[in-house]
């Protein structure tokens, strides 16, 4: 069984270091749509593939959360970029692997890809 | 439809996280000589009438306004029901709601529980603001994860910071296999 005296060590490790998070407005949104629409068509590994990048390539300024029904459920899985300052851009039909591009390209490269949002899809 | 039984728990969780409720305990109980698999899903959170609790079961009852089904209780209680099971809501107003769901286990129609630590995983990290107790029991072997024992430990370290997160991961996957010896459900 995985022991908590490693959760110990991480708290040692961690403490005095938290609060360096940034919380503020200067803070870009990543929203999943979580409800039954969102979840049966897929957005749990979406979800997981956009936390797990954000962790692993330290994107501090980067909240992933998740939301309900954006009422749009035949677009599911989608996901919301809400940058300060900018429009909001709404990407539909989304996978892991397009979730990871739109972390290459828009949040880290700051390109929007138009492909993917719902005003390309819906023509 | 949901293609896993995990993702019907996770569906199932988000109702209790909008009823606000402060503690979610899952219990995923895998009993084989009863050809059974028991899921219950308690919450304190607001709870239901008997008259919402009658509703709730109904596709067409929701108490979202952003569309006019709800199918997120009914299709949890068709898949258990088409496997022999049988589907229950407990629910006292400002006490909390617990809905057990019991499926055949070994019968054709049962979906696959699926990536259950993925869900319990998202559910943690999300959602950082409620305890969450998850027990996992297999046959007579069993795990436990509670988060306030883990906040206990880590005094104002956050449940989603990128190396506790990690380590809820683990901690999942590891014993999960401890207990079950790696069998898929």
């Amino acid at each position: 069984m995985k022991s908590l005296e490693e959760l110990k060590a991480i708290r040692e490790k961690m403490q005095g270091q938290i609060g360096i998070r940034n919380e503020s407005s200067e803070q870009t949104r990543v929203i999943v749509g979580m409800a039954t629409c969102g979840i049966a068509s897929g957005a749990r590994p979406v979800l997981t593939a956009l936390s797990d990048a954000v962790q692993n390539k330290g994107l501090t300024n980067v909240a992933v959360i998740q939301t309900g029904c954006i009422g749009l459920c035949q677009f599911e899985p989608i996901v919301e970029v809400l940058e300060p300052g900018k429009d909001k851009v709404t990407y539909v039909k989304m996978t892991p692997e397009k979730a990871l591009e739109v972390i290459d390209q828009h949040l880290i490269h700051g390109q929007a890809i138009k492909k993917y949002t719902i005003t390309e899809v819906l023509g | 439809m949901m293609t896993e039984i995990s993702l019907n728990v996770l569906d199932i969780a988000n109702n209790s996280i909008r009823a606000e409720a402060s503690l979610i305990e899952i219990i995923i109980q895998i009993q084989r000589d009863l050809d059974s698999l028991t899921i219950t899903i308690a919450d304190n959170g607001c709870g239901m009438t008997a008259e919402q609790i009658n509703k709730v079961e109904d596709p067409f009852f929701t108490t979202r306004t952003t569309r006019k089904v709800g199918l997120g209780v009914p299709f949890y209680k068709m898949a258990a029901e088409s496997t022999g099971g049988s589907f229950k809501i407990e629910s006292t107003p400002g006490i909390g709601t617990k809905v057990v769901a019991m499926f055949g286990l070994s019968h054709i129609d049962r979906m696959p529980l699926g990536d259950m630590n993925s869900t319990v995983h998202t559910l943690i990290t999300l959602n950082t603001q409620i305890d969450f107790l998850y027990r996992y029991i297999f046959d007579r072997k069993e795990f436990t994860l509670d988060t306030r024992e883990f906040r206990e430990i880590l005094n104002d370290v956050p449940l989603n910071s990128p190396e506790v997160s990690a380590y809820i991961k683990e901690y999942l996957q590891e014993n999960q296999h401890e207990t079950d010896g790696g069998c898929l459900v």
